[in-house]
């Protein structure tokens, strides 16, 4: 351990690598043209689908089922796209619209809680000593690789005699649960590399564990707080099996359930699972695009989850 | 609307403040007790609501589960191994034990050759480039399974000869006068499956293409330099210096998209269900708590998934106790 009171952001285990050890170019081999070549067919390869799906959710059903979403290139005049999929996906019996909002209730507490939590065991795990912190910390790193599948049955009858079904903390306390030894493995990763010195002088100036928690090592956190908040958002918002089994169809539906309705019971409405599917993935994409440095940390950090 | 909006907001509220007012009350009740009992206690009460939703949602279901799997569908009876024996005597288990083992192979290798194939091109171009390649490859990720399903529906979808294909996979064949063909119920050389894979490895890459390019560029570039010195080509560097470099990544890589591929549940529920011989063991655990309601089933599933991730389990424990090791 270094006693330097380096700023704990420049200390991110996980961030930055090692700075090229030298100053002459590390990469004579520039991308020739067949680099170059090959990684634009892959990018196009990679957004087709995409965008073939994306045109798709502004044609009518009729086009839809009747000629290929790319044909609408070949009369880009008389394109005929409309916004009706949208508004009926939105309003209508798919209500996509109350999914949307089911999915942001189900969505924020079950990032923002753990969060909490995982500081807190997190913070016990790396500023304070106690008998049985390596065992109880060894025992959350082999559970990062169960599969959650062991608790769908005993957690699924649990609820059944809690009368918890179908409602939101069901959802969110499975969430917690599932999500809380990769946090706690994050977080006590990241505050490990933070400055002992300055908790110590917190300690020496009287404050307690208690506000050195929230006043110092929270703050000083941000980045791998924030990192596995986006992990755990977009985990949470494009899960389906266990809002399938914990909350089911229905008025609390998430968005990817309610997907899942519009591909099997609307049997004709291709056209509306297109407009749904995009509904579904805004918000995601939205933060991700946004947040795509902290996630990309946050992966890097710790890869593994059960 | 507007209702369901505010009503939704006050649960999140309160479920937020929830969490607060538990380590506000956990830290009271710890400053009550006398000075020294203070200082026992805390660390226990900062961890207790972390171990407790550790040992509600996995612990304890585990436990549950190995046991369950020894009942009957309803979990009432014990009646021994006979799940398991049900579950290896049909033919339909085996089969889907066979697909599960395939994606597990495919999968995984192929995310980690391509991932660092891209990662390794991408590193060549301008930054700008760069940037927009590897966030092209990425946003899949952001995506849900379902989302992807959707979306890949437009690819593979078939109609029958003579109308007009709608699916850009049939529409290019078409060209050649082949096809048209039902590409999701061909399960000649599981081709069904392998293309399912398709779907799960195009929102895959991303991840394990911006692992191993940040392990990529963190391989010292005085090592490279040494190598091309003494003559080495750049496939010889590649394998013998910056590969042996990246090695840790490769592997977490490896484990990584393993652990998720075993689980794979979604792209085979909202793509086939299963049928035409693509069913996988999540698909099958989820059939069989959810249509089937057998019990006894669906957690002998999960046992046997659990064995196969027990030597991954212990290769992360002695990982991380050598790395906890090598850093104090």
């Amino acid at each position: 351990m270094t006693d330097t009171a380096t700023t704990p952001v420049a200390a991110t285990p996980t961030g930055k690598q090692r700075k090229k050890a030298t100053s002459f170019d590390p990469n004579p081999a520039k991308a020739g043209w067949l680099t170059k070549t090959v990684l634009t067919v892959i990018c196009v390869l990679w957004m087709v689908p995409l965008l073939g799906t994306f045109i798709t959710s502004f044609r009518s059903l009729d086009a839809v089922n009747s000629s290929g979403w790319w044909t609408v290139f070949r009369h880009p005049t008389t394109m005929d796209l409309t916004l009706d999929n949208y508004h009926k996906a939105l309003t209508g019996n798919a209500h996509m619209g109350r999914a949307m909002i089911n999915s942001l209730a189900i969505t924020l507490p079950a990032t923002f809680i753990p969060i909490l939590i995982a500081a807190f065991a997190a913070y016990a795990f790396t500023f304070m000593e106690f008998p049985g912190r390596d065992v109880l910390f060894l025992t959350i790193v082999s559970l990062l690789v169960v599969p959650n599948y062991v608790a769908f049955v005993p957690i699924l009858k649990l609820y059944r005699q809690l009368g918890m079904n179908g409602t939101f903390p069901a959802v969110w306390l499975a969430h917690i649960g599932f999500g809380m030894s990769l946090a706690i493995y994050i977080l006590r990763n990241y505050m490990a590399t933070l400055p002992k010195t300055i908790i110590e002088s917190a300690k020496i100036d009287g404050a307690s564990h208690y506000q050195t928690f929230f006043r110092l090592v929270l703050p000083m956190s941000v980045p791998a707080l924030a990192a596995f908040a986006i992990f755990q958002f977009l985990w949470v918002w494009n899960d389906l099996l266990v809002a399938l089994v914990f909350i089911g169809p229905g008025e609390n539906e998430p968005v990817t359930v309610g997907l899942t309705h519009l591909k099997t019971q609307l049997g004709q409405g291709w056209e509306l699972t297109t407009a749904g599917g995009f509904l579904t993935m805004i918000v995601p994409i939205i933060v991700f695009l946004a947040l795509q440095r902290y996630f990309v940390r946050g992966l890097t950090a710790g890869a593994v989850k059960g | 609307m507007l209702v369901k909006s505010s009503s939704t907001l006050i649960t999140v509220l309160v479920g937020i403040g929830a969490a607060l007012l538990l380590f506000w009350i956990l830290n009271k009740l710890a400053e009550l007790l006398p000075g020294r009992w203070e200082h026992r206690v805390k660390p226990y009460l900062y961890i207790l609501p972390a171990f407790a939703s550790i040992t509600v949602y996995l612990i304890y279901p585990t436990i549950l589960t190995v046991n369950n799997s020894f009942k009957d569908n309803l979990s009432r009876n014990y009646v021994g191994f006979r799940n398991y024996t049900t579950l290896f005597h049909s033919q339909e288990f085996r089969e889907t034990l066979f697909n599960t083992l395939l994606w597990v192979i495919i999968v995984p290798s192929v995310a980690v050759v391509l991932g660092l194939a891209v990662a390794v091109l991408t590193d060549r171009l301008s930054p700008g480039a760069e940037k927009f390649s590897k966030t092209v490859l990425f946003l899949p990720m952001a995506i849900s399974m379902i989302g992807a399903a959707t979306i890949w529906r437009f690819v593979y979808a078939a109609e029958p000869k003579g109308q007009p294909q709608i699916g850009i996979l049939n529409a290019f064949i078409g060209i050649f006068n082949w096809g048209p063909i039902a590409w999701l119920q061909k399960s000649t050389f599981h081709l069904n499956s392998l293309l399912l894979m398709v779907i799960l490895l195009w929102a895959q890459i991303g991840f394990s293409m911006v692992l191993l390019s940040a392990a990529v560029k963190g391989v010292p570039a005085d090592t490279l330099e040494a190598a091309r010195i003494d003559g080495a080509n750049e496939r010889q560097i590649f394998f013998r210096v910056t590969v042996p470099q990246i090695k840790g990544t490769l592997i977490t890589v490896l484990i990584t998209v393993t652990i998720g591929t075993m689980k794979v549940f979604d792209i085979v529920y909202v793509n086939t269900n299963g049928d035409f011989n693509t069913n996988v063991l999540g698909n099958l655990f989820y059939n069989n708590i959810s249509t089937f309601l057998n019990y006894g089933a669906a957690s002998a599933i999960v046992v046997i998934l659990m064995i196969a991730v027990i030597p991954i389990m212990w290769y992360q424990v002695r990982h991380f106790r050598a790395e906890e090791a090598g850093a104090s």
